[in-house]
C-alpha cells in the first residue's frame, strides 16, 4: 500500500503501450473499418443502380417486344397480300397462256382442216370421176366433166 | 497457510512483492511489510509491474496481430473481436469528444483493454497466483498480489499520465496564458480590475482543487473498487480456511456470486476510467470558459 516508484514504472509502461497502440494498432484497424464502410456503401449504391438499370431494361424489352410483334403482324399482312397478288398474277398469266395455246391450237387445227379439205376435195374429184367412169363403163371426156367434178368437190 | 491466522492471511494477501533498498544497504526483495515500508519511494512493486506489463503486452501483441492482417474484406474472428472493441471505443470517443485528435481514441482503447485485463485477473481465485509464486520462488512466505489495479501505484500512475496529457493539451490548445486564465479568472470574474485581483486567489483555490481532483478521483475510484472487490474475495477465501464444512460451502456459493457480480464491476470500472479520460481530455480541448 506504499506509494513508491512503481508509479513511475506504471506511467512509463502506460505511455509505451499507448504509443504502440497509436502507431501500430489503431490506424490499420480503423482504416480497414472505414474502407469496409465505404465498400458497403458503394456496394449498396451499385445494387440500387443495378436494380434501376434492370427495371429500365425490362421496360425496354417490353417495348421492343411490342414493336417486334407489330412489325411481324405487318410483315405477315404484307406477305399475305403479296401472296394473293402472286396467285392472281399467276392465274391471269395461266389464263392468257391457255388462251394463247388454245388459239394457236385452233389455228393449227383450222389450217390442218383446210389442207385436209383441199386434199380431200382433190381426191374426191378424181375419185368421183373414176367412180363415175367405172359406173358408166364408158370413156368420159375428162375435160368435159371437169367443170362438173370441181363443182361437186366444192360442195363437199 | 493453514497455520496462519485470518488477519495474518489477509495482511499477507495485501502486501506487494517489493524490490528496493534493504536496511543493510543491499537491493533486494522486502521480507516483511515493515521492510517494504522502510524502502521509501525508490522501491518497485515487482508483482504489479510484472502483471501489468505482461497484460499490456498481451493486449498490444494481440491487437497488433489483428491490425497487421486487418482487411477491409471479410474479417477473421480475431479481427472481428478487435473491430468490435475499436468500434465501441471509437463510438464513445466520438460521442464525447468533438475535436480531431490522433491520440485520444487509441489512448482510450489502451486504457479500456488494459484496465479490463488487469481487473480481470481478480476473477482468478485469490490464492492461485500467490501459490504459484510461492512454488516458483521456493519461498513460502513470498508476497504476491496479482491484480495490478488493487495497487494504488498502478492506478495513480495511469491517472497521473492522463493528468499530464490534460495539462499538455490544455496548454497546447489554449496557450499557457489561457490555461492560467482558466485557473484564475473563473468562476468569479469582475470588470473592476481591483476586485478581479482579489478574486484571483479564490478562483485559483477552487479551480486548482477541481483540476487536482481529476487524477485523484480517477485513480482512487478504480483502486477503491478493485481493492474492495479483492478484499471481499479474500474474506470469502478466509471462510475456506475456517475448517467448518457449512462455512466452506457458503464460501463456495459466495465466491461464485461475487465473481459473477465482479464481472460487471471490472468491465464497468475499465469503462469509467476510459470514459472519464475522454471527458477530461475533451474538456482540456474546449476553450469555452
Amino acid at each position: 500500500m506504499n506509494i513508491n516508484a512503481t508509479l513511475i514504472g506504471q506511467s512509463v509502461a502506460f505511455f509505451i503501450f499507448v504509443l504502440f497502440c497509436m502507431k501500430f494498432v489503431w490506424p490499420p484497424v480503423i482504416t480497414a473499418l472505414q474502407d469496409r464502410q465505404k465498400k458497403i456503401a458503394d456496394g449498396l449504391d451499385a445494387a440500387s443502380r443495378a436494380a434501376r438499370d434492370l427495371e429500365l431494361a425490362h421496360e425496354k424489352v417490353a417495348q421492343q417486344l411490342r414493336d417486334a410483334k407489330g412489325q411481324a403482324a405487318e410483315i405477315i399482312e404484307q406477305a399475305k397480300k403479296r401472296g394473293t397478288q402472286i396467285v392472281d398474277e399467276a392465274r391471269e398469266q395461266a389464263r392468257v397462256e391457255a388462251d394463247r395455246v388454245k388459239a394457236q391450237a385452233q389455228a393449227e387445227i383450222e389450217q390442218e382442216l383446210n389442207s385436209v379439205k383441199d386434199a380431200l376435195r382433190a381426191q374426191v374429184g378424181s375419185l368421183a370421176v373414176s367412180g363415175a367412169a367405172k359406173i358408166l363403163g364408158a370413156s368420159i371426156d375428162q375435160n368435159a366433166h371437169a367443170e362438173l367434178v370441181s363443182k361437186l368437190a366444192a360442195e363437199i | 497457510m493453514a497455520e496462519q491466522t485470518a488477519s495474518g492471511y489477509i495482511q499477507h494477501h495485501l502486501q506487494n512483492l517489493t524490490y528496493g533498498q534493504l536496511p543493510n544497504g543491499d537491493w533486494g526483495f522486502a521480507h516483511t511489510a515493515q521492510e517494504a515500508k522502510e524502502m521509501g519511494f525508490w522501491a518497485f512493486h515487482v508483482d504489479t509491474l510484472g502483471w501489468s506489463v505482461a497484460l499490456g503486452l498481451i493486449f498490444v501483441l494481440l491487437f497488433r496481430m489483428a491490425a497487421k492482417k486487418a482487411t477491409s474484406g471479410q474479417p477473421g474472428a480475431l479481427q472481428n473481436f478487435v473491430e468490435v472493441l475499436i468500434g465501441f471505443v471509437d463510438g464513445s470517443v466520438k460521442d464525447s469528444f468533438h475535436g480531431r485528435s490522433p491520440v485520444i481514441a487509441p489512448l482510450a482503447l489502451t486504457i479500456f483493454v488494459w484496465v479490463f485485463l488487469m481487473n480481470a485477473i481478480d476473477l482468478i481465485p485469490v490464492d492461485w497466483i500467490p501459490q504459484l509464486a510461492m512454488v516458483a520462488s521456493g519461498n513460502e512466505h513470498v508476497f504476491f498480489r496479482a491484480v495490478s489495479t488493487t495497487d494504488p501505484n498502478a492506478t495513480l500512475g495511469m491517472a497521473l499520465s492522463v493528468f499530464a496529457l490534460i495539462i499538455f493539451y490544455s496548454i497546447k490548445v489554449k496557450g499557457i496564458g489561457g490555461f492560467i486564465g482558466e485557473l484564475t479568472l473563473h468562476p468569479f470574474g469582475s470588470k473592476n480590475l481591483f476586485v478581479q485581483a482579489l478574486l484571483i486567489p479564490v478562483n485559483f483555490l477552487l479551480e486548482f482543487v477541481t483540476l487536482i481532483a481529476k487524477p485523484i478521483s480517477l485513480a482512487l475510484r478504480l483502486f477503491g473498487n478493485m481493492y474492495a472487490g479483492e478484499l471481499v474475495f479474500i474474506l470469502i477465501a478466509v471462510m475456506f480456511g475456517s475448517g467448518l464444512l457449512w462455512l466452506s460451502a457458503l464460501g463456495v456459493v459466495l465466491q461464485w456470486a461475487w465473481a459473477v457480480f465482479h464481472i460487471l464491476i471490472i468491465t464497468l470500472q475499465a469503462f469509467i476510467f476510459m470514459m472519464l479520460t475522454i471527458v477530461y481530455l475533451s474538456m482540456a480541448h474546449e476553450d469555452n470558459h
